[in-house]
């Protein structure tokens, strides 16, 4: 029961707010009074839209959240940090072959990686970015590809990172380059996409589409269910 | 970080696990699922919806927070508002950067049509981002497109337009191929067979998904893509009024810079509105799924451009919204966290619904356990929940699975404490899809000339009740076919002058019902401003 909530401070860019405790970053920023336009997307934490900065007095130490998952804290000073200049590639797909060679043709910058692990330490999904870039420097692009799947892209890595990576954008070549070219393609989908081109299931369809409710809930009610 | 009362209350879940593992609950019979409904979904509450008074729809019932929408007037005045100078000037606009946006994008592209995609936030911030579950599409061998057409449209109550489910289950496995085409990385078996699962209502496991990232995954890979071909994107800068020529004929759209607040004109020889959902309007007061921009912008601009809309007295509640903690309330806990085997249990560790039922049905049942049955569990905000077995999961599919399958799931708990591999989790119905919308033909045409839909936004291929993993599916297989017919259309349209004719005559007609008032929409994005949501 909320009669008098507890309140923090909690300091927006320098900028000394009252908000009450327990509350979202997000959350507690509305509250001061912000209507946001930037960072601020999904607000459950898929999106990478509102990474946010911040330290509390007395210790050095960054720290990093996504506002609408992180709860504030009494003493935080926090800033957000909504865009990032990265450098993505161009690429075609389809022509690309899934080996190191493609990686740093597109990303040559990976290779001045000092292997200092701000990235991540930064990283608000607590991925092992420094690890899965490291696995993409080998040409592992499956390690790459699967160790990178939960980032956000929320750009915080390149914000921290002293040899100018996107690591994010690496990241995403990796996994595409995975999804096209590694992974092995589905044969049944194969199979039924032709099926339909050549008109399989066109009959059972019209017939169905031409029934009424009553029939199709005869159907419907008959259907076997996949254990 | 559970309360002592909570784990308490989750003694009791585990005492009756073992049994519960091997009980099946039965399904609802048609009369028991439709007693349910009336009696329990919030769609017929008594008060929650009224009759719109102008416009297509005039005489409709519809939530009172869609007819707040439709029954205002624009932000430009049509009699004053400069259309002069255009800004762009495209064969195919775009409205929204979701997976429909973005996929009636590459495809309006690819037919050679100079396309422009205006969105109000990021491209790729959209419900589609956050969709988890899975994608559905009959490809398996003891599948086909005829048991997929009848699983949907029994989930709409049958009430689905017949020529919009023939499209969404044959174009299905073409869809999913072109994902995968693009690098997708779907979950597969080693041989590359497509790991797939049921959701609620399927008779056939057919949904598709990437961990429990599905739409993070496809939205990536189309923004990618997109970004890769070149396709001018604005973004910030969502669409306040569509433009008409004097011929009726959609034309274009008026834009807005959010951060710069200056107005672009777009002349556009066709428009794909692929502006999502609904769920920041909080109807019925519910917290929703959805992302941040999701104002139902599109139906209005339709609306008044003449567009007929269909369905939008069928609301979608997701059954497992977040209900503790209370920081991420109304928070999407995944189908397919059901879908895995986890059962719904009441206060007294008991099951009361057959997991898998449609989620109207689910939705109302669990407000029936807690407001006529008192079997719910309260939090310390007094919001009410059942639980969600979740540790079940491991159990019947062995130890990591659910990191495995759910690693999204994993982690939001996880930042609060809660480990939800070995704690059951609290949810409650959340506001969550948008179930009709602006009706479209199987070419995603609306009755406005050169004006197309996709997506959320559309109405009539899910009738009332749209079926987990057929959003992902409706958005690619409309979006593709929007940006293909707009191309081919625009080939051959001729535009009269930019007008805000449709605008003014609206006013007048509002003016005439005495419903023209100062309230404006699209309202763009909710405020929260000074409190709590």
């Amino acid at each position: 029961m909320a009669e008098e909530k507890e309140m923090v401070s909690i300091y927006i860019m320098g900028k000394q707010y009252r908000v009450p405790y327990g509350v979202t970053i997000m959350k507690a920023m509305e509250y001061a009074g912000y209507r946001f336009i930037r960072g601020c997307g999904c607000r459950g934490g898929f999106c990478g839209a509102c990474g946010t900065v911040y330290r509390k007095p007395g210790d050095f130490r960054l720290k990093v959240g996504l506002a609408c998952q992180t709860v504030v804290e009494d003493g935080m000073h926090l800033t957000q940090i909504p865009f990032y200049p990265a450098n993505k590639a161009t690429y075609n797909l389809e022509e690309l072959t899934p080996t190191l060679a493609t990686l740093l043709r597109h990303y040559p910058e990976m290779t001045r990686c000092l292997g200092c692990n701000s990235c991540t330490r930064i990283c608000p999904q607590e991925l092992q970015v420094m690890d899965y870039m490291a696995a993409a420097q080998r040409g592992d692009i499956a390690k790459a590809a699967h160790m990178s799947f939960d980032c956000l892209m929320c750009g915080l890595c390149a914000s921290r990172c002293p040899a100018e990576i996107v690591q994010y954008n690496v990241a995403l070549l990796a996994r595409r380059l995975y999804g096209r070219h590694v992974a092995p393609r589905a044969e049944h989908l194969a199979r039924r996409v032709e099926e339909i081109k050549a008109g399989k299931f066109d009959a059972e369809i019209e017939r169905l589409m031409k029934m009424d409710r009553l029939e199709l809930q005869k159907l419907y009610d008959a259907r076997d269910i996949e254990p | 970080m559970y309360t002592p009362e909570m784990l308490e209350s989750i003694k009791i879940v585990e005492q009756t696990r073992p049994r519960r593992l091997k009980e099946s609950f039965p399904r609802l019979t048609p009369e028991e699922k439709d007693r349910l409904l009336r009696s329990f979904h919030p769609d017929h509450m008594p008060d929650a919806q009224r009759p719109v008074r102008v416009g297509p729809n005039k005489g409709d019932k519809m939530p009172h927070e869609h007819v707040d929408l439709l029954e205002s007037r624009s932000v430009l005045d049509p009699d004053t508002f400069p259309l002069d100078r255009v800004d762009y000037d495209v064969d195919v606009l775009v409205i929204g950067g979701g997976g429909a946006g973005t996929s009636a994008a590459l495809m309006a592209q690819e037919a050679g049509a100079s396309v422009l995609l205006a969105t109000k936030l990021r491209h790729g911030d959209a419900n589609t981002m956050m969709a988890q579950g899975g994608i559905q599409a009959a490809d398996k061998e003891n599948d086909s497109p005829a048991i997929h057409y009848l699983d949907v449209m029994g989930g709409g109550g049958f009430s689905n337009i017949p020529e919009l489910v023939a499209a969404l289950v044959l174009d299905a496995p073409l869809c999913i191929q072109w994902l995968e085409s693009l690098g997708c990385m779907f979950s597969k078996f080693p041989d590359g067979t497509m790991n797939t699962i049921h959701g609620g209502g399927t008779s056939r496991k057919r949904m598709h998904f990437a961990h429990d990232y599905t739409g993070a995954e496809i939205m990536r890979t189309l923004r990618d893509e997109a970004r890769n071909r070149g396709i001018p994107v604005l973004e910030f800068s969502p669409a306040v009024e569509l433009l008409t020529d004097e011929h009726g004929q959609c034309a274009g759209a008026v834009l807005f810079n959010l951060e710069t607040q200056q107005y672009l004109v777009v002349r556009a020889r066709t428009v794909i509105i692929a502006t999502g959902g609904c769920g920041r309007l909080h109807i019925g007061g519910f917290p929703t799924t959805n992302h941040y921009g999701a104002t139902a912008d599109g139906l209005v601009m339709a609306y008044r451009a003449g567009a007929k809309l269909i369905f939008l007295e069928a609301t979608q509640f997701h059954p497992t919204g977040v209900a503790f903690p209370e920081q991420i309330l109304g928070q999407l806990v995944t189908e397919k966290v059901r879908g895995l085997g986890a059962q719904l249990v009441n206060a007294a560790g008991e099951q009361f619904v057959y997991p898998l039922e449609t989620r109207d049905a689910v939705s109302s049942a669990i407000i029936r356990e807690c407001k006529e049955r008192g079997k719910g569990i309260t939090t310390p905000s007094g919001r009410q929940g059942v639980w969600l077995d979740s540790p079940m999961i491991d159990i019947i599919h062995g130890k990591g699975t659910i990191e495995r399958e759910l690693p999204a799931m994993v982690r939001q708990y996880r930042r609060f404490n809660i480990d939800m591999t070995q704690h059951p989790i609290l949810v409650y119905p959340t506001l969550h899809y948008q179930n009709g919308g602006i009706l479209i033909n199987e070419r995603a045409e609306t009755g406005v000339p050169n004006l197309y839909v996709a997506g959320e936004a559309s109405g009539g291929v899910h009738g009332r009740n749209r079926l987990m993993g057929n959003s992902l599916l409706d958005i690619i297989v409309f979006g593709r076919r929007a940006g293909t017919n707009a191309a081919a259309r625009a080939k051959t349209v001729q535009l009269g002058r930019l007008t805000l004719d449709h605008v003014r005559r609206f006013h007048e007609e509002l003016a005439r019902e005495g419903l023209l008032g100062q309230r404006t929409a699209p309202i763009l994005l909710p405020d929260y401003r000074g409190r709590i949501v």
